[in-house]
């Protein structure tokens, strides 16, 4: 059985119906990448998975970990090991991130059975951890966040990925407004973290991300269906021809 | 302090006010209303000395000839004052007492609240002042602290054993002509703290008073005298609580506080009255005058509120800065859910010479609440080089409440700076969100960012109360987003 798996997801926004069917299976281990143009239904798969209440699933199921997903509480879905890199990291004044992924490391534990940790088994593990994105001491000091430019915002998705160790990670388009040092240390970050038992959603437009963390599979999502999956030469094929091919394929061009 | 808030967060989910409990015990209560009879009785009950009834009297005839005020930002209802019980003192049913002299029902009480009338719970150094309805309950640790000269005692008390003292400072700071609410305390008074410090000595030990309604119908009217003498430090604690009835009751107090030369007075004050119920029924009408005097050069004067409960808060405690170079300062966190409505703030008279204040208020309105920060920034001719900041936040839950800011500046001196920064923000869905995405529920998630805001006055309050106030807003706010 797949980590996750997604049959005929369908959801709307409002009424307007943004997801029109998608199925996939994400198993252990593997690094799934999702292209497609703007507009096609990437970040509302990430939203919908996550329990994002702004969206609506109105027909099909998703299993993760071999439980019902839909019927998760948001804070479920990550305690049971989903985690969300934003593509807009969220800014909480007056929190420092120190608290905040305290709290949020030991709400996992709790939830796992496990007792919370320490101070100082926290801040050991928080030192270690936030070194793997070059993160600054003093960031992990501020509000959550708060002040952060946009790479910063980007490494500190990957730290508090870092310290959740999830099962399945969703980066939503975690490459945009990155420089290219950025984007290698945000790559070397997850790729430290992948291994035979977690896995990846790498959404993006671009190549670029994808030349650091390799995907095993590709997918195309196009109107909110998945219309074609390869391996991970369709990246280079999607860099080349662009998504007019696509388009054309499904008879709109 | 990390490991305390995460407990803090778990203990709170799903808790109500948890001190609205009534105590079964009978109460010397006197004839409901007010006139003059009514104050010569509770003057009588007391044995008090006739300049305190003369005092009485007095204020009870200028409140007669005052309306009740209505310029806050506030829907106040009528009050019946004439339906009012003005004294009820708790009496013991079987006449007994323990080993220390307190009744094992009012005892019980108050180790319900958390409040240790036993001197054993000497390790929290805490010296306690228990007050239940209209009379102290007990006074501990007094032996102790009249060793370094430091008086801590009942007003009642007080009035009896040091009358100069109490004679030369009371209504000085409060006169009874302030205010309506302030003229009705005067003439009714019931009970509450007295604190004195004496030259030179810096208090041990905090020292707090615990107030407690317990009778139907009754109002509380405190009252509290701080005098803390040249070169003097001392820090006072006020917490209290209400059972939950039906009927909305009235308290209120006045709190008078002098420092003399050098002297340093910090005044911290959780208060987690009843707020009535969901649809606003019932609560404590919280109508308090406090006001402090920084009269000797260099001292300083700080208040601390975090402000939880009541349905009605109308409280400003203030500085007046009459010493050369002397500092006022007020930190201040007022929450208000359902049906709650405050309008608090502050004033800072600054009289004389490089004299400094400051103000951060935080507002926090949750439900279909109103929160409204008052306050007055004054600047004499005379004060030169005086300096005031003032912060004035608000945050909002949900958006069927109100966050209001009315600041009075007036500045009469051109060698002094006042500074004004106000901020209204949210908490929106999207922090919500990104919270529960990283496995932290909405409530806590709530809990997390409100205590995050609060942070810069929480930090202010002694470590034992900033536990307890983190706990009271996560509680308030239960809810509160949909």
């Amino acid at each position: 059985m797949g980590l996750l798996e997604i049959k005929n997801l369908h959801a709307n926004i409002g009424d307007k119906e943004i997801l029109k069917g998608v199925n996939l299976t994400i198993n252990p281990g593997e690094v799934h990448a999702i292209m497609g143009p703007n507009g096609s239904g990437k970040s509302t798969l990430s939203a919908v998975l996550t329990g994002n209440p702004t969206y609506t699933v109105t027909e099909g199921s998703v299993m993760f970990n071999g439980k019902n997903l839909l019927e998760m509480a948001p804070e479920d879905r990550a305690r049971e090991g989903m985690f969300l890199s934003f593509q807009y990291p969220v800014e909480i004044p007056g929190v420092s991130m120190v608290n905040f992924i305290r709290t949020a490391v030991n709400e996992k534990r709790k939830y796992q059975g496990q007792p919370a940790l320490s101070a100082t088994e926290f801040l050991k593990m928080m030192r270690e951890r936030k070194d793997l994105v070059e993160l600054d001491n003093k960031l992990a000091n501020r509000s959550v966040n708060e002040g952060f430019s946009g790479g910063e915002k980007k490494r500190n998705e990957i730290f508090q990925m870092a310290m959740l160790e999830p099962k399945l990670s969703i980066l939503d388009e975690t490459d945009s407004g990155l420089d290219i040092d950025a984007l290698r240390i945000v790559a070397k970050g997850v790729n430290h973290l992948r291994n035979s038992e977690n896995a990846s959603i790498v959404i993006t437009h671009y190549q670029r991300l994808l030349d650091y963390i390799v995907p095993d599979v590709v997918h195309v999502l196009y109107k909110g269906r998945i219309v074609k999956t390869e391996g991970r030469e369709l990246v280079a094929e999607l860099e080349e021809k662009g998504y007019d091919w696509i388009k054309r394929e499904q008879g709109d061009l | 302090m990390a490991e305390q808030e995460e407990n803090i967060v778990e203990q709170v989910t799903n808790q109500e006010y948890k001190y609205g409990f009534v105590t079964d015990i009978d109460a010397d209560t006197i004839p409901q209303g007010l006139n003059e009879d009514i104050i010569r009785l509770i003057s009588e009950k007391k044995n008090e000395p006739d300049w305190l009834l003369e005092f009485r009297l007095k204020a009870f005839r200028h409140w007669q000839t005052l309306e009740m005020p209505n310029w806050a930002h506030i829907d106040m209802p009528e009050i019946d004052f004439q339906s009012i019980y003005y004294y009820s003192a708790p009496k013991s049913k079987t006449n007994k007492t323990d080993a220390n002299g307190i009744d094992p029902e009012l005892n019980k009480t108050f180790d319900k609240l958390g409040i240790p009338l036993y001197e054993r719970a000497q390790l929290s150094g805490m010296a306690v002042d228990a007050v239940m309805d209209s009379v102290s309950v007990k006074t501990t640790f007094k032996e102790q602290l009249a060793e370094l000269g430091i008086i801590f005692c009942s007003i009642s008390s007080a009035v009896k054993d040091y009358p100069d003292l109490v004679r030369k400072y009371l209504g000085t700071v409060v006169p009874y002509t302030d205010n309506f609410f302030a003229a009705l305390n005067s003439a009714v008074f019931s009970d509450g703290s007295f604190v004195y410090i004496p030259k030179g000595v810096r208090c041990p030990m905090e020292l707090s008073s615990y107030f407690r309604i317990n009778a139907a119908k009754t109002g509380q009217f405190e009252r509290t005298l701080i005098v803390a003498d040249d070169d003097s430090y001392v820090s006072y604690l006020e917490g209290c609580t209400a059972p939950q009835r039906d009927e909305a009751q009235m308290h209120a107090a006045i709190v008078e506080i002098v420092a003399h030369d050098r002297a340093e007075i910090k005044y911290s004050t959780v208060q987690n009255w009843y707020p009535g119920d969901k649809d606003g029924k019932g609560g404590i009408y919280n109508c308090v005058t406090k006001r402090a005097i920084c009269k000797g050069d260099s001292s300083k004067i700080s208040w601390t509120q975090v402000e939880t409960g009541s349905a009605i808060t109308w409280k400003y405690p203030s500085c007046i800065l009459a010493g050369d170079n002397s500092v006022g300062e007020f930190y201040s966190v007022a929450v208000t859910n359902n049906y709650q409505q405050a309008d608090t703030g502050t004033k800072m008279i600054h009289l004389g010479k490089n004299t400094k204040s400051r103000i951060v208020s935080k507002g926090i309105s949750a439900g279909k609440s109103q929160n409204s920060y008052r306050g007055e920034v004054r600047v004499v001719p005379k004060a030169s080089n005086s300096r005031n900041f003032s912060q004035c936040d608000s945050l909002l839950l949900g958006d069927k409440c109100g966050a209001h800011t009315f600041p009075y500046i007036q500045v009469d001196n051109e060698t002094s700076v006042v500074q004004h920064e106000a901020t209204t923000s949210k908490v929106d869905e999207d922090q919500i969100f990104y919270c529960n995405q990283r496995g932290i529920s909405t409530e806590d998630a709530v809990g997390l960012i409100v205590n995050g805001y609060a942070k810069e006055v929480i930090n202010k309050l002694p470590m034992e109360f900033a536990v307890e106030a983190q706990k009271l807003l996560a509680v308030s706010l239960e809810n509160s987003v949909g």
